[in-house]
């Protein structure tokens, strides 16, 4: 088992704001949209810097995604944001008519998502995300796992045309993925090779299934972990290497079992190599108020969750 | 009618609440909770025709309210809990795991006082129509009560609302802006202007009320009551009420600050020497 260490804990939203930050200075066809969040989504340096490239569009989401759509028809390069419920599910109509469909190179930056965003409750903590934006044709969907890793996607996105939706979140986690690290739309991160489980993981359970690794470790077990930070397009050929080694597979996300990255890597492999699955997400539930840490345990997302979920799945080999 | 020393002896209680309440899980949005106390004790001691301890989710022949700022739910909960909907204790449990009283508003845990999830702002005013739509249907006189913030009224839905109520003669509903001139990224006139808000709402086809002094309650009694008169007249009816975010705690005045943050162990204890123990703590 390779060691993973890392120095600090970090908000993967400041990497959003840092990569916006230097977006600033070297692209001056970026431009950023916020809608009474520039605190919560760091955005602050940016509107600093760039006073003229930053829109204060109010408590109004559905009008920000059309603003966004609108300004790329003048060669812009739009960063929304928001958090990830009022960037998908508010907006959802907004989305796919004059984004998606209208294939508007705009990137829809949502922070917040997930358990993890903790006491404000359920109405905060959209766990359907993934699934309402994967569902848009063409759309991108990003996931990073921390801090250095949104940072590098939010400089990246910059250079792809299309829409894009990156999701990260609130909570301080370890920070532990190299800072000079090339972020590439849709490739898959081996961290750990492995060959009794394969597990996949993406966002913040990253660092779980990196812990679980280590636990099943000192069990016996060699867990093969990827982090798939583009759930779509999904890197099918990362996957499918890795389960024909391990033959079992378990996914991991802060998100329902329900259209999230489980679903993703089940459809392919069984359309292509039939695999043992399991799915650590949450299972049709709504979340609600609590810590992050409470909320991860009582809802199944904990490291340990990973650790009995190989264990489960390499007895269904 | 309760006595207007009680009144302000409660709202005093509340205030108290509200700070306990963020302080003690270091969330929660104490800010605009403290500037609408005085309607919330106003609206539930004086105003509302309810039954606290015998809340049904239908509501017939009760009053209804509908917070759509639901970030503002310290205020809710604790004048809830202290006009008997439950437990006062169970402010205790506000933002914690397993407990009814989450960090907004939802009917998803039971909790007496709430018929709707709110916290995604923008959706009360849509739902408080259509609650005021079924009254109407069921030949209920009784009134739909609704509260929003000012920068709430930047979601283009909120407009959408006005209009129809409006060219549905929906009148047996009065709706209050908590006209605090904040929110999160600081004041709303900087943010996104609302422009002339009474102006506004009069050309969409209501009844615009305005009460300067949201923070005293003989003036939120009287704004209230007059509204009442307005009922049945074919007009939804609206109170734009000046407020002062953080109000009672010097520290929290005058600023957007406290929107959405919790004091530390030492502005709790700063904030409770300004506000006394009128009825006993939770
Ligand atoms: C649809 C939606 N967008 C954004 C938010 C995040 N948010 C919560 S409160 C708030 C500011 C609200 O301002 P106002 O209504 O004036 O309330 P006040 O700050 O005065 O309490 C924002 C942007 C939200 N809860 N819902
Ligand atoms: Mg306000």
């Amino acid at each position: 088992m390779k060691k993973y260490t890392f120095t600090e804990k970090k908000d993967t939203r400041s990497g959003f704001g840092a990569g916006l930050s230097e977006l600033g200075k070297s692209n001056p066809n970026v431009v950023a949209l916020c809608a009474d969040l520039t605190g919560s989504l760091k955005m602050d340096a940016f509107q600093k810097e760039h006073p003229d490239r930053f829109f204060q569009i109010g408590i109004a989401e559905a009008n920000m995604m059309g603003i966004a759509a609108g300004l790329t028809i003048g060669g812009k390069i739009p960063f929304t944001g928001t958090f990830a419920n009022f960037s998908t599910g508010r907006v959802y109509d907004q989305i796919r008519q004059s984004i998606a469909y209208s294939g508007k190179n705009v990137k829809i930056c949502a922070s917040h998502a997930g358990l993890t965003l903790g006491e404000d409750g359920a109405t905060h903590q959209i766990l359907e995300d993934i699934g309402l934006m994967k569902m848009l044709p063409h759309m991108v969907v990003i996931n990073p796992c921390d801090y250095n890793q949104t940072k590098a996607a939010t400089i990246a996105i910059a250079d792809y045309n299309g829409p894009v939706y990156l999701r990260f979140g609130r909570p301080t986690i370890p920070n532990f993925t190299p800072a000079d690290q090339k972020f590439e739309i849709g490739k898959a991160v081996m961290l750990n090779e492995g060959t009794d489980v394969t597990i996949i993981a993406t966002g913040h359970l990253v660092w779980k299934a990196i812990e679980a690794g280590e636990a099943l470790a000192t069990k016996g077990i060699s867990a093969e972990i990827i982090n798939i930070h583009t759930i779509k397009p999904l890197d099918t050929e990362a996957i499918l290497k890795s389960v024909l080694k391990t033959k079992c597979v378990v996914t991991a996300e802060e998100h329902q079992m329900n259209g999230g990255l489980g679903d993703s890597v089940a459809q392919f492999l069984s359309r292509n190599n039939p695999t043992p699955q399991e799915f650590v997400a949450v299972n049709d539930s709504f979340g609600e108020s609590g810590t992050p840490d409470e909320l991860m345990k009582k809802y199944g997302l904990d490291s340990a969750d990973i650790v009995n979920a190989a264990e489960k799945v390499m007895k269904r080999k | 009618m309760a006595n207007i020393d009680e009144l302000k002896r409660l709202s005093t209680q509340v205030r108290r609440d509200i700070v306990r309440m963020v302080h003690a899980v270091a969330s929660g949005h104490p800010g605009g909770s403290l500037g609408c106390v005085e309607y919330f004790v106003a609206l539930y001691k004086v105003i509302m025709k309810h039954d606290p301890k015998n809340f049904t989710m239908d509501g017939k022949n009760d009053d209804l309210f509908f917070l759509s700022n639901g970030h503002i739910s310290p205020v809710f909960y604790s004048v809830l809990a202290r006009t008997g909907y439950f437990p006062v204790d169970e402010l205790n449990t506000f933002r914690k795991l397993n407990s009814r009283l989450q960090g907004h508003p939802t009917t998803h845990e039971g909790l007496p006082g709430v018929r709707i999830a709110s916290g995604s702002l923008g959706q009360g005013m849509s739902v408080a129509i259509g609650a005021a739509l079924a009254k109407k249907l069921n030949k209920d006189n009784t009134i739909v009560y609704t509260l929003h913030g000012d920068g709430e009224l930047q979601e283009g839905q909120i407009w959408e609302a006005a209009m129809y109520a409006a060219a549905y003669k929906v009148d047996n509903m009065i709706c209050t802006v908590d006209y605090n001139g904040r929110q999160i990224d600081g004041d709303v006139e900087n943010v996104l202007s609302l422009g002339n808000l009474k102006a506004k709402f009069e050309a969409f086809g209501w009844t615009v009320l305005e009460n300067q002094k949201g923070n005293d309650i003989e003036s939120v009694i009287s704004h209230l009551e007059k509204a009442k008169t307005f009922v049945g007249k074919g007009k939804p009816i609206m109170i734009l009420m000046n407020t002062e975010m953080g109000m009672g705690i010097d520290y929290m005045m005058g600023t957007h600050k406290w929107h959405g943050s919790a004091p530390n162990d030492d502005q709790l204890a700063k904030a409770l020497l300004q506000i006394e123990e009128t009825e006993k703590d939770y």
